[in-house]
C-alpha cells in the first residue's frame, strides 16, 4: 500500500538570478540543490531563411553539457523544452524572426531537465518576450520501494525504478510536457502529477516574489 | 473545389471534419490505420523487420557484433538503436548529419529499451568483462506519414523477436572467440512494449494515429507506451499545450487496448514464420 508521504513536495533549495550576462537579450541561472543550470535567451532576432516561418517566430534551444559536445541526449532534452517554449510564446507577434534560448549546464545533480525548463522561464521573462504562460518544470523519482521522491538528487535518480519528469503551466496547473523513463503504474503517474501540480505552487510563488522584488528596485 | 479549400485553409478543412467527429481520410478520432507486418525482410541481417502502419513504412535491421563489455558493467552486453530519417521519406528532411526529430527518436527508442526491460542485457554476456554481444538496430524510415514513434517501436520489437543470435564459445587454449553460424538461437523477450501516438487539436479534441499533415497542424503530440501488464513504460509529451488528467487518462486506455491488438498481430506473424519453416 503506497502511502502519500507528508514530506513528498518537499524541494531541494532553489534560487535563481537574471540578468547577468551583458550580451542576451535575456538571461538567468536556476539552481536546485546541487544542480545549475545558466540560460541565455536572445530574440526577436534575424532568422536563416530557411528556417523562418511566415507567421511565426522560429524557437531554436541549445542545450550545451558540461564536458563534450552536445549529443543524442542533449537533442531530445531541446525538443522537449523547444515545444514548451513554444506553447507559451506569443510567437504570433513576431514572425519570420528568431527566438534562441542558449542553455549550459554548470553542474548536475540530477533534475537537470526540470533545471533547464524552470532556468529557460526566468530568461524569457529577463528578456521580456511575451508570454501567454509561464511554466515550471519539477521532477518526481519511484524508489524501488515505491515511494515518491520530489527534485531527486543523482544519486536518487540512479538508485530509482523510473524517473518522471513533467512541466505545468501556471494558469490551469496542467501538464505541458512529460518525458519519463523507468516503468510505473498509472495510479503511480496520478500520484506524481499530483505531486507536480502541488509543488509546482512553490516555483510560481518565486517567480512571482522574483519579479516583484526586481521591479519594486526601479524608481 | 474541396482540394483548393484544402490548400489555402488547411486547418479550417480540418476542423469542418472534426466538427462531425470524423477525419478527412474517413477514419473516427478513436481509429488506428490499418497496420500490416512482414519479418526476417532483409536477408543479411541477424533479425529484421517492416511495419506499415497506413502510408508510414518502417524498416529494422539488427547486427550483432562482438566486443568487450563497458567497464562500468562487465557482465552486461548492449543494445544501439538508431533512428534514421532518410530524405526519401518526405521532403521535410535534408540529406546531411541528423536532424533533431531522427535524434530525438533515437534517444526515446533507446529510453522504452532501457524502461520496459525489453532484453535482459546479462543474457548478451558471453564471458564477464571478456566478450559480449552488442545489438546494433538500425530503424529507417521509408515513408514518413506520421506517427513515426509508434511504427519505430512495433518494427523494433518484431526484429528482436526475429533475430536468432549463433552459439559463440571461447576457446580455452587460445582464448579466442569462436563462433558456431550452424547453432543459432533465439532472443528471449521479457516484456512487449507498444506505443500510440495522438495529437491533440485546439486544446480539446484528440485523435489516434496522426498523419503528417495533422501532425503539422495538431497543438500538441503525445505518445504513450504501455507493455503487456498494463504498466506504462513511457509517456512522452514532449511540449505543446497542456494536457487535463482526464484526457490523458483517456489516452491510457486507448494505449492499453492498442497494446493488446499489437501483441497479437506480432504473434500471429512469428508464429506463421515459424510454421512456414
Amino acid at each position: 500500500m503506497m502511502e502519500l508521504d507528508q514530506s513528498c513536495s518537499v524541494l531541494r533549495e532553489y534560487g535563481s538570478e537574471q540578468s547577468l550576462i551583458s550580451k542576451p537579450d535575456g538571461s538567468s541561472t536556476f539552481v536546485q540543490g546541487d544542480t545549475s543550470i545558466l540560460a541565455g535567451v536572445y530574440g526577436p532576432a534575424e532568422v536563416k531563411v530557411s528556417k523562418e516561418i511566415y507567421d511565426r517566430a522560429t524557437v531554436e534551444v541549445l542545450i550545451q553539457p558540461k564536458m563534450g559536445l552536445p549529443g543524442v541526449r542533449e537533442r531530445a532534452r531541446e525538443q522537449c523544452v523547444r515545444e514548451t517554449c513554444e506553447a507559451a510564446l506569443l510567437l504570433t507577434l513576431h514572425p519570420r524572426s528568431s527566438v534562441t534560448v542558449i542553455l549550459q549546464v554548470i553542474h548536475d545533480d540530477g533534475s537537470l531537465l526540470s533545471c533547464c525548463l524552470n532556468a529557460a522561464c526566468m530568461a524569457l521573462m529577463d528578456a521580456g518576450l511575451p508570454m501567454n504562460h509561464l511554466f515550471c518544470s519539477v521532477t518526481c523519482a519511484i524508489s524501488k520501494e515505491g515511494q515518491i521522491i520530489t527534485d531527486p538528487t543523482a544519486r536518487q535518480e540512479k538508485e530509482s525504478r523510473a524517473l518522471l519528469t513533467f512541466a505545468i503551466d501556471s494558469v490551469e496547473r496542467n501538464v505541458l510536457m512529460s518525458s519519463t523513463t523507468g516503468s510505473f503504474s498509472v495510479q503511480e503517474l496520478q500520484q506524481c502529477i499530483a505531486i507536480s501540480q502541488k509543488a509546482s505552487e512553490q516555483i510560481f510563488q518565486f517567480y512571482r516574489d522574483s519579479v516583484k522584488r526586481r521591479y519594486s528596485k526601479i524608481k | 473545389m474541396a482540394a483548393g479549400f484544402k490548400t489555402a485553409e488547411p486547418l479550417e478543412y480540418h476542423r469542418s471534419f472534426l466538427k462531425e467527429n470524423c477525419r478527412p481520410d474517413g477514419r473516427e478520432l478513436g481509429e488506428f490505420r490499418p497496420t500490416t507486418l512482414n519479418i526476417s525482410s532483409i536477408a543479411t541481417a541477424d533479425g529484421s523487420a517492416l511495419v506499415k502502419i497506413g502510408n508510414t513504412t518502417v524498416i529494422c535491421g539488427i547486427k550483432a557484433e562482438l566486443t568487450t563489455p563497458p567497464n562500468d558493467a562487465p557482465n552486461k552486453g548492449y543494445i544501439v538503436p538508431n533512428v534514421d530519417l532518410p530524405p526519401l521519406c518526405s521532403s521535410r528532411f535534408r540529406p546531411g548529419p541528423p536532424g533533431e526529430q531522427a535524434q530525438a527518436a533515437s534517444q526515446f527508442i533507446a529510453d522504452v529499451i532501457e524502461s520496459s526491460h525489453l532484453i535482459n542485457t546479462e543474457e548478451l554476456c558471453i564471458e564477464k568483462a571478456k566478450l559480449c554481444w552488442v545489438l546494433y538496430c538500425d530503424i529507417m524510415c521509408l515513408d514518413y506519414d506520421g506517427n513515426l514513434l509508434d511504427a519505430c517501436v512495433v518494427v523494433l520489437l518484431a526484429a528482436l523477436k526475429n533475430a536468432q543470435l549463433p552459439q559463440v564459445t571461447i576457446n580455452k587454449e587460445t582464448d579466442l572467440a569462436e563462433v558456431d553460424i550452424q547453432k543459432k538461437r533465439p532472443l528471449k523477450i521479457n516484456r512487449h512494449p507498444v506505443g500510440s501516438s495522438f495529437a491533440v487539436f485546439d486544446d480539446s479534441i484528440i485523435i489516434v494515429d496522426p498523419t503528417a499533415e495533422e501532425e503539422s497542424l495538431s497543438t500538441a503530440l503525445l505518445t504513450v507506451v504501455t507493455d503487456e501488464d498494463d504498466r506504462l513504460c513511457a509517456i512522452h509529451k514532449p511540449g505543446g499545450t497542456s494536457l487535463s488528467g482526464e484526457k490523458l487518462q483517456h489516452c491510457i486506455n486507448r494505449a492499453i487496448t492498442r497494446n493488446k491488438e499489437i501483441s497479437k498481430l506480432v504473434d500471429k506473424v512469428i508464429k506463421s514464420m515459424k510454421t512456414a519453416k
